[in-house]
């Protein structure tokens, strides 16, 4: 009785053992030839078609209401001069990251594990194994490197998007002045800054790629299974993509000094 | 060519459920043969195993000197070259037509022009019978053409081993009888072995070499196909011959009382054996044994009526 309690408290440590094992052997595939180059575009294209416009608009009112946010408090504070540089951080270190995270992994990761998953149990998977190819290498490590390459532009458009978005709700809303908001930007925001919202969209979309695979191609019990993998995929992203970002950030405001303190 | 399978000792268990245990055999190179048995008792868990998608538990299944059991991975996509695989539902791949699904192992093991690839297809192709439907995606046709397709990608590789998982399921019995014509070609064609997976009893009696019955959680007999025919033991007898008298129920095992209940019934005579299924040229296979040749070397008389025609004991209409 006790080792039955014991193997069903243990089971979350051996999927997430299995989970990184299944990482680590799609590093080992990333470097085997031949890469699938072909592959690898029509999954960007893919991911990128069903997320650019749904990222694009959540990015307009996650920067407004930062904007709005950052501009009431610091109006408060009597520092209106710097609510340009206060937003651009926020959307650049952390909304930008979080938003193309949530569409990656709702999005892409949800098509990915979908995909996969109807591969598996109609037994594409094994016939493919069986003909002697190896799927992470054909399936999987295009689907990742894909990921990563859409979440790394998305998030720069989500930058974009958002600060344009702040901007726009700033002058015309708050009745901010145009030349101080811009002129504000340099002000604390700095250079690491955008450097760390571009290796946090790299993670997260390998991270996102990553669980939907595993999920996908260890879908079981027919059509059932499919919708279960897809959505354990995307539950299971949003908390891992949640503690990483935490994980990164902490690292980032240790590592990096904030300008001007 | 033609190659052996050896496999021995071989146990497969899920969690506590134990699929079978101690399968020992080996599959003769070059000739056909076919693994029964009642429902779940494992078969294709069997076949998975063979190619390396299961690891067993414990034994070895040797092939050319590798054990596919223990090898690396890098190993085993190496030995699978040497298989093709024909899946239940044909397992195309839904996002390609036909022509580019059996194209596919050429497009990615060798370096042939694509002149060559279509060549190679199409003659696979013809032979299943699927000329004119190359175009169309796997989910706008039957299941039985999925399953011709199925044939034609596992045989562009030329494999030496044709593992087959239940090809009458979800046939017709003309296109059964068609599909078991195919095999035996197919066989004194390229000379590959060749496992079945079935439970359809009359392809059973008139198209292979060899037989295995796998019951109960082991493997209750292989061997050539006249032993197996002209076989008394209760279990062989009673599948073989579609009976409900004998030790298989409704459920896996009869129990005690069932057993009792029917102790007076005697199991029917055992019907003639067939002759096996000829190739369509006439010309007999390498490894076809003569009919009577192992009744006749193990000194068992074969039932009355048997090696006169190609349909004796079979259902009536197929």
């Amino acid at each position: 009785m006790s080792s039955l309690t014991a193997s069903r408290a243990l089971a979350p440590i051996g999927v997430a053992g299995k989970l990184f094992a299944f990482a680590l052997d799609v590093g080992r595939a990333l470097f085997r030839r031949p890469f699938q180059l072909r592959e690898f575009i029509q999954q960007a294209w893919f991911i990128a078609s069903v997320t650019i416009v749904p990222t694009a608009l959540v990015a307009i009112p996650f920067g407004a209401v930062i904007a709005l946010q950052v501009g009431g408090l610091i109006k408060q504070f009597g520092a209106q001069s710097f609510t340009g540089s206060a937003s651009v951080l926020a959307v650049i270190q952390q909304a930008a990251p979080i938003g193309t995270a949530l569409l990656i992994a709702g999005a892409g990761g949800s098509a990915i594990a979908a995909d996969l998953g109807a591969r598996k149990i109609r037994e594409e998977l094994d016939a493919m194994m069986v003909l002697g190819i190896d799927p992470i290498q054909r399936l999987v490590v295009p689907r990742v490197l894909a990921c990563m390459l859409v979440a790394f532009f998305l998030n720069g458009m989500v930058s974009v998007v958002g600060v344009a978005g702040g901007y726009v709700f700033n002058v015309i809303l708050q009745d901010g002045t145009p030349g101080a908001y811009i002129a504000s930007f340099t002000a604390l925001a700095q250079l690491p800054d955008l450097w760390i919202g571009l290796i946090k969209a790299l993670v997260f979309g390998l991270i996102a790629a990553i669980v939907a695979s595993y999920k996908g191609m260890n879908a079981s019990g027919g059509p059932k299974g499919v919708g279960d993998a897809v959505n354990e995929s995307v539950v299971i992203t949003f908390l891992l993509l949640f503690v990483a970002n935490f994980v990164l950030s902490m690292i980032y405001l240790q590592v990096v000094p904030p300008k001007g303190g | 060519m033609g190659v052996e399978i050896k496999v021995d000792g071989l146990t497969k268990s899920f969690g506590k459920q134990l699929i079978w245990r101690d399968v020992t055999l080996s599959i003769p190179a070059g000739q056909v043969s076919v693994m029964l048995g009642p429902s779940g008792t494992g078969k294709s868990v069997f076949l998975k195993t063979l190619i390396g998608l299961i690891k067993p538990d414990e034994g070895s299944i040797m092939i050319e000197g590798t054990d596919i059991a223990s090898c690396s991975e890098r190993d085993l996509y190496e030995i699978r070259k040497l298989f093709g695989v024909l899946f239940q539902d044909g397992a195309m791949f839904g996002s390609m037509n036909l022509y580019d699904n059996v194209a596919f192992p050429l497009r990615e093991h060798t370096k042939k022009s694509e002149s060559e690839i279509r060549s190679i297809v199409m003659e696979k192709m013809d032979l299943v019978g699927l000329i004119g439907a190359e175009d169309k995606l796997p989910g706008e046709i039957s299941g039985g053409m999925r399953k011709r397709a199925g044939l034609a990608r596992a045989l562009v590789l030329d494999p030496e081993i044709l593992l087959i998982d239940e090809p009458d399921s979800g046939l017709d019995p003309v296109r059964t009888s068609f599909i078991n014509q195919l095999f035996i070609d197919l066989n004194a064609q390229i000379d590959a072995t060749f496992l079945i997976v079935t439970h359809d009893i009359n392809s059973t009696r008139t198209v292979p070499d060899n037989i295995g019955l796998l019951y109960h959680k082991h493997l209750a007999m292989f061997g050539p196909r006249e032993m197996l025919l002209s076989s008394e033991e209760p279990v062989v007898r009673q599948f073989l011959n579609a009976q409900t008298v004998g030790p298989i129920g409704m459920s896996e095992e009869k129990d005690a009382d069932e057993l009792a209940a029917e102790k007076d019934l005697d199991m029917p005579p055992l019907p003639p054996i067939p002759l096996q299924l000829e190739p369509s040229s006439g010309i007999p296979r390498r490894h076809q044994p003569a009919p009577g040749q192992w009744c006749r070397e193990n000194g068992v008389t074969p039932p009355p009526g048997s090696f006169l025609s190609a349909n004796a004991g079979l259902a009536p209409g197929a």
